[in-house]
């Protein structure tokens, strides 16, 4: 009698829960047909093919990896190591590295609005959509031959799993375990292949929350406020080497942004 | 000679390639800065967090026991224990607090419905931890329930040494008297989680 009372009590709850469930799977099967993220790619390759800074030259000469100039696949073989920097870069990393070296502008302007808002979306944004869009379909092969690609992978994974902070967090205490969520937001288990490429490939993305295009360093961001880190350096080793262990965890898959979520 | 050098260019990437926890933690310092309310230090690991970082979260029974009997120190326990299970609510739902975005003075929350199921009404819960849906009902609201209660909220780690909950006390995220409020909420008979 007891069992049956339960029951009756669980079950329009069970529906309700049921219920959310399919109306956030339908709000984002919505999402991903009328994104917006098409509009910032054509507003970002405009702005790569814009004469900028001191020398008055566009990106169009920027090497991203496969050669200067060179867009298409290359977000999807990044990140990597680039000799003239001696260092494994980022997407964002290697752009300022475009911005300061190939059109001559200071660090300080290049890096003087990394994160836009809806009002005003930032240079990096834009430019950022343009190249991801370049690599969907591309299969994802973040390079790990070069020592310092291979020491990348490595910090990243220990960057992963680094807990600290007022909460003891690191990225695995939310991104460790399967099928588990933060309130309704299922959580990929990034540690493990299939959940990083059904993750990674969908980054950068729309975000509708924020009516905005954000870049994968802005994620990382965002998850150490949450994480209650202090705030990480944008394209810092330590970012660029997470970036690194997600994206080879993610090898193999094809790319499918910029994606559109929440 | 030759040999020698392409020895020595074999050897580096493996030495490069497995960084030391002091490393690790030194990037972090490098990498990180402080803003509004989170300072810079906050990266840095104290004992708990190296060691279950280093053993992967399963420290030999010896050295998590030493934790926890360390970590239980830090546990203050007021005489009266429950508090208002209507302030423990919202405290429950909030998830303020805390972040470098927060503001010092604005009141936090306890976060637990980010990770909880607590009352059967919320469907918007998450799965991390345990579902405590009716967790007075079954255990009783008796003063051993309330201690347990009170201290894991505290300092979760005095109990399971790494832990992935917050040290919620022990960190300054919730005061003395909203850990009370969330016995409450967690114990009370008349509370929605034991309804």
């Amino acid at each position: 009698m007891r069992g049956l009372f339960f029951l009756l009590l669980a079950l329009p709850l069970c529906a309700a829960a049921q219920d959310a469930k399919k109306e956030i799977e339908k709000y984002q099967q919505m999402l991903g047909e009328g994104s917006p993220a098409e509009l910032w790619e054509l507003e970002g390759e405009a702005l790569w093919k814009k004469p900028q800074g001191p020398k008055n030259v566009s990106f169009e000469k920027c090497d991203l990896g496969l050669g200067a100039g060179k867009v298409a696949g290359a977000y999807a073989r990044l990140p990597r190591y680039f000799k003239d920097t001696d260092k494994v870069q980022d997407l964002e990393s290697r752009l300022l590295t475009c911005m300061t070296d190939l059109q001559g502008r200071s660090l300080k302007d290049a890096t003087a609005r990394l994160f836009g808002n809806a009002d005003r979306p930032s240079e990096m944004e834009y430019l950022v959509s343009y190249v991801v869009g370049q690599s969907r379909g591309h299969k994802m092969a973040a390079p790990v031959s070069h020592p310092k690609e291979r020491a990348s992978y490595e910090l990243g994974k220990k960057v992963f799993f680094y807990r600290a902070g007022s909460w003891d967090f690191s990225c695995a205490s939310c991104h460790g375990e399967a099928d588990k969520r933060i309130r309704m937001q299922d959580l990929p288990v990034l540690s493990d292949p299939a959940g990083a490429q059904k993750a990674y490939t969908t980054w950068p993305a729309y975000r509708v929350s924020n009516s905005q295009l954000k870049t994968m360093q802005w994620r990382i961001n965002d998850c150490y406020r949450q994480m209650r880190f202090p705030e990480p350096e944008f394209a810092s080793e330590a970012t660029i080497a997470l970036t690194h262990y997600l994206a080879v965890t993610a090898k193999g898959a094809p790319y499918r942004g910029p994606g559109t979520k929440r | 000679m030759r040999m020698l050098l392409l020895a020595g260019a074999f050897a580096a990437p493996l030495v490069l390639a497995e960084p030391t926890a002091r490393d690790v933690q030194d990037i972090h310092l490098r990498d990180f800065h402080t803003k509004g309310i989170v300072k810079k230090d906050a990266v840095a690991q104290d004992a708990v967090q190296r060691i279950c970082t280093m053993t992967n979260d399963r420290p030999s029974a010896e050295v998590g026991k030493q934790i926890e009997t360390d970590q239980m120190k830090t546990i203050a326990f007021p005489a009266e224990l429950m508090g208002d299970w209507k302030r423990g609510e919202d405290i429950a739902q909030s998830g303020r607090g805390m972040t470098f975005t927060d503001t010092a003075g604005t009141p936090n929350g306890g976060s637990c419905y980010n990770c909880h199921q607590l009352a059967a009404k919320e469907i918007s819960y998450g799965t991390l931890g345990p579902s405590l849906l009716g967790f007075g009902k079954t255990r009783g609201a008796g003063a051993e329930t309330q201690k347990y209660v009170y201290g894991k909220i505290f300092n979760a780690k005095a109990y399971n040494a790494c832990s992935q909950m917050p040290r919620l006390g022990f960190s300054g995220t919730l005061t003395e008297q909203q850990i009370k409020d969330l016995v409450a909420y967690l114990l009370d008979p008349a509370s929605p989680v034991n309804q």
